[in-house]
């Protein structure tokens, strides 16, 4: 903090008027002074008021919200004195925003050419004639590859990594002197995102922008952020070098956050913090996180703490700041699976050679009864999932995850393959067809709760669905099972009137879990259940999925893109790419051996919450829109291509023991060899790993 | 929100919308107007100072005066008296007609959106062309046929006045039906029958409510343009169609006569059309204080 203050935000607070009139906070006397230069991450769940903050900081609030006092200056100036016209010159030009949703953001009907002549007509003094040449130069800048050939681009040709960087182009137009980030990589692929923020973290040490960095996601901010500032219920928590708030942070809440990520390194599920966050004006006279603290003491009831300097320029808002610090987030154990009960010899789901396509059959073909001729998106899927077992399918966005368990649901109907439950007899392809019994056995749950659950109907008619439906209970039996699976996923009875708006995330997404299970199925299928969820949500979720599984003795085919979390929930993970398998294997042999190149790209890319701990970036982040008509699916994008025989003949599967496979031309040992030789640049030290952004 | 707010029950919610639409300026004055309306066609009969047919050759368009309010027509009858019952026979036929337009085109518009596919493609065609009638020429040529009594008119209005809404519903079934509450009722098994009842009505519900209110304005002209053509309400039952076209003629020297229908009729409509207004910003607020967030 010694260079000049940039951007200043005195004991601001923030608030609404409630429903009775009353006036109730969101952000509550927040300090926060941000450097030239300076990259600050600013963390907190869902409600913490870090959009809020940062908004503020351009003079922004979103509607309903007003200043209850305090204030906040950019480069001396008071942000909300400003006027229309200056806070027009301000925002977008000396501090400009990256939004989290760049597709939404961009104006589709314009190019790409179009959209950053107008950053740089409104923010820069680069006259007309030059803003060609000064587009390309930014697009350039970041790392978009061809860019007279992107200029002429619509948004919705450009994949998410490229309208993100289109994004930041135009956000760097006015030369700002400080970035405000909201989310910019949350809705990327793990490859994309750490290519993003391999560009970010560049353009902050080459042209000194300073930066806040907001996100849920503690990887991404210590990657990115050299001090973590975090905010629980409105207030400012904890403020310290991104070192110190990652590794031994002085606040328990910021030890329970940090302790709820799943880490690719140990197995086991991450620790879920209890509770949840008062509303807003919820928060005592004490310490707003006091319910939930596991230090909690008399004083912290009574007394509101004060943000105070705890060591070496951390500030933390806690009674009991150095004990917090003296325990590490990382020696915390991990809480063990509960007991896999998964028994191999009796397979719960056979799936056979599936194959999806979503090319409709053209008219002609119809006729003629040809076959269409399209590659289809999801092929040659061939699994055995045995009962207890939870069986992971991870890959990026297009790698036909979901388009799969779509498929087991009879959502999808597929071209070809079969699917059978533990009896061996095949089902039929569309749930329309299947019988009652059958549907039973497989039951969904959906990634975001709020889609998921109809908003009009309250919990007690969102579980009596299934409950009708299969077992034809009658109004007290209902009632009974709907308290008692309320019960199972730690909700009591006393949520069955609420309406969905009525509960959390998590608490919906509980529900969700609760309407599956409803049925006693055989199989549940979960896509993507915890992405929309908080962390510290995410943990208590996950740790409720496995309990269930260890009760019911289901088995689990988890959809995922986050690797880490597939680590603490799965047995054996399918590693997919364009719709087909790359890898299969048990987690532990998959991850502490990735030998697919594939699933090393993946597992490299992936981000540790630890500013020591880089991840490495092994080829290009190219779009890929279709798989490959014939050869291996990756073969684009390998870092290891062979050579021709790639793109002619499909890959070998290959025989690890322990039922891991895995298909590429490149043997086995070959693959563990070459990795090997590398092993010393992959797990860079913190000081090489800085260099290579400058290297590349 | 900590407060655990109990579901709240039909009337209970349909009060809150009440409240909420009265607390606006758009939705006070549109209640008030057809709150009014309704009072005065249920009423009127007892009401009304003067015979509605009692014609006069005395009093043939005589001005406003203290027995005759707002004057006499061409053929001496009280216009007071006629436009406080001008409106029983038009708000009977649309008040029945709109709940049964609404209803069958809801559902159908529901079902296609449901289907999807070439069904919903054809239909939409169909749809289509059948808006791109002129809608008052069947009107005109049915009611030349069969005469323009209430059961004849009523599923005639219903039936034309429902196509449109099954263009609403669909669109607002596309929304819902792309959710995953959907796609769990599907993979569960459940009769399409009961996802459009559970899962999409409740969900359009509102939408097809304001689309309801739009409609039965559209009606009410409808229904006065007829009688203004000729081929409505017969003499000498009194209406506002019939009453402005029959004052019509003497406009220039007797404004009265023709005054009092129109304001009538307007502001009826407008009455009309404000409520619509303020229960769409009322179930919008709604939805929106309910979202997450």
């Amino acid at each position: 903090m010694t260079a000049p203050a940039l951007i200043e935000v005195r004991d601001l607070s923030i608030g609404f008027t409630g429903r009775a009139g009353e006036t109730l906070p969101v952000l509550r006397n927040v300090d926060l002074v941000v450097g030239a230069g300076e990259t600050v991450g600013l963390v907190g769940e869902s409600g913490s008021g870090k959009s809020t903050l940062a908004l503020a900081m351009m003079g922004y609030l979103k509607g309903g919200l007003r200043v209850l006092g305090g204030g906040t200056r950019f480069r001396d100036r008071e942000t909300f004195r400003l006027t229309a016209r200056a806070l027009q010159t301000m925002r977008g030009g000396d501090l400009a925003l990256i939004p989290q949703n760049a597709g939404q953001a961009l104006t589709p009907t314009l190019r790409v050419s179009a959209l950053i002549a107008e950053a740089l007509r409104l923010h820069s003094r680069v006259p007309a004639a030059a803003h060609h040449a000064r587009a390309i130069e930014l697009l350039a800048q970041v790392r978009l590859p061809d860019p007279e050939a992107l200029l002429r681009r619509y948004p919705h040709e450009l994949s998410g990594g490229q309208q993100q960087r289109v994004a930041i182009a135009m956000a760097l137009a006015g030369e700002p002197n400080a970035l405000l980030l909201d989310e910019p990589t949350t809705g990327l692929d793990v490859t994309t995102q750490a290519h993003v923020l391999e560009l970010l973290r560049d353009l902050a040490a080459r042209t000194g922008t300073a930066m806040v960095y907001v996100s849920h996601d503690l990887g991404a901010i210590a990657r990115v952020c050299d001090r973590v500032v975090v905010m629980y219920a409105g207030e400012l928590v904890l403020d310290g070098s991104a070192r110190s708030v990652l590794r031994a942070p002085a606040h328990p809440y910021a030890h329970g956050l940090v302790a709820s990520i799943p880490r690719l390194g140990g197995s086991g599920l991450p620790r879920a913090m209890e509770g949840r966050p008062p509303p807003p004006g919820g928060a005592g006279v004490g310490c707003a996180f006091v319910d939930r603290c596991a230090l909690a003491v008399e004083r912290c009831r009574a007394a509101r703490p004060a943000l105070d300097l705890v060591l070496d320029g951390t500030r933390s808002r806690c009674h009991r700041a150095v004990d917090a610090a003296a325990r590490s987030a990382r020696g915390e154990p991990a809480s063990p699976r509960a007991r896999a009960s998964a028994d191999p010899s009796t397979p719960a789901l056979r799936v056979r050679d599936l194959c999806i396509s979503y090319a409709r059959p053209r008219v002609l073909d119809q006729l003629l009864g040809r076959e269409p001729d399209a590659v289809p998106t999801v092929d040659g899927i061939t699994l055995d999932v045995a009962r207890g077992e939870t069986l992971a399918l991870v890959g990026e966005s297009g790698s036909g995850k979901s388009s799969i368990l779509k498929a087991l649901a009879g959502l999808v109907t597929p071209r070809g393959g079969a699917v059978a439950l533990a009896d061996g007899e095949a089902l039929a392809p569309s749930v329309e067809l299947r019988t009652p019994a059958v549907r039973r056995e497989i039951q969904l749950v959906f990634q975001n709760p709020d889609e998921s659950l109809n908003p009009r109907h309250t919990v007690a008619e969102i579980l009596a669905q299934p409950l009708r439906l299969y077992f034809d209970l009658d109004a007290e039996a209902l009632r009974e099972r709907s308290a008692e699976l309320l019960e199972r996923v730690r909700l009591g009875p006393h949520y069955l009137e609420r309406l969905p708006a009525q509960l959390s995330g998590g608490e919906k997404q509980r529900v969700a879990i609760a309407r599956a299970f409803a049925a006693r199925p055989s199989v549940v299928l979960c896509d993507e259940v915890t992405s929309a969820l908080d962390v510290s949500v995410q943990a208590a979720v996950l740790d409720l999925l496995d309990q269930l599984r260890a009760e019911a003795r289901v088995t689990y085919v988890f959809v995922s893109h986050d690797l880490a979390v597939v680590r603490a929930l799965a047995d054996r993970v399918v590693v997919l790419y364009q719709g087909r398998v790359c890898e299969l294997g048990p987690v532990g042999a998959v991850y502490d051996l990735p030998a697919h190149p594939y699933t090393e790209m993946l597992l490299r890319a992936v981000l540790e919450p630890d500013p020591d701990v880089a991840p490495s970036l092994l080829g290009e982040d190219v779009v890929e829109r279709a798989p490959p008509a014939r050869g291996c699916p990756f073969q684009r994008r390998c870092h290891r291509r062979v050579g021709e025989i790639c793109a002619s003949e499909s890959p070998p599967v290959q025989l690890g023991g322990d039922g891991h496979q895995i298909r590429c031309h490149r043997p086995l040992a070959e693959l563990a060899r070459l990795q090997a030789l590398e092993a010393p640049a992959a797990s860079a030290p913190p000081e090489s790993a800085g260099n290579r952004g400058d290297g590349r | 929100m900590s407060a655990v707010v109990a579901r709240r029950s039909f009337p209970g919610r349909a009060l809150e919308v009440l409240r909420d639409m009265a607390a606006r300026p758009s939705g006070a004055i549109g209640l008030a107007l057809v709150l009014g309306h309704l009072l005065m066609a249920v009423a009127s009969p007892w009401l009304a100072p003067h015979d509605y047919k009692a014609i006069s050759a005395t009093l043939m368009l005589k001005p406003p005066s203290a027995t005759h309010w707002l004057g006499t027509d061409h053929i001496g009858r009280d216009v007071l008296t006629r436009t406080m019952l001008g409106g029983r026979e038009a708000l009977l036929v649309t008040a029945v007609a709109t709940p049964v337009a609404v209803v069958w085109g809801g559902f159908l518009g529901v079902l296609f959106g449901l289907i999807g596919g070439r069904v919903d493609d054809v239909a939409l065609r169909v749809v289509d062309a059948f808006l791109a009638l002129p809608k008052i020429l069947f009107v005109l040529a049915t009611a030349a046929i069969f005469g323009a009594s209430p059961p004849v008119l009523i599923p005639m209005l219903a039936f034309f006045y429902g196509i449109p809404v099954i263009r609403v519903a669909r669109a607002a079934t596309h929304d819902v039906v792309a959710r995953d509450f959907v796609s769990a009722a599907r993979a569960r098994g459940h009769s399409t029958l009961a996802i459009i009842r559970r899962e999409l009505v409740p969900n359009v519900r509102d939408v097809l409510l304001v689309e309801g209110a739009m409609r039965w304005s559209w009606m009410l002209l409808t229904f006065s343009s007829l009688s203004f053509l000729g081929f409505g309400v017969s003499p000498p039952t009194p209406d506002w169609g019939l009453m402005i076209k029959d004052a019509s003629g003497f406009m220039s020297f007797a404004y009265w006569a023709v005054l009092a229908p129109i304001v009538a009729l307007s502001s009826l409509i407008i009455g009309i059309n404000l409520t619509a207004d303020a229960l769409a910003k009322a179930l919008g607020v709604d939805r929106a204080q309910k979202a997450p967030g």
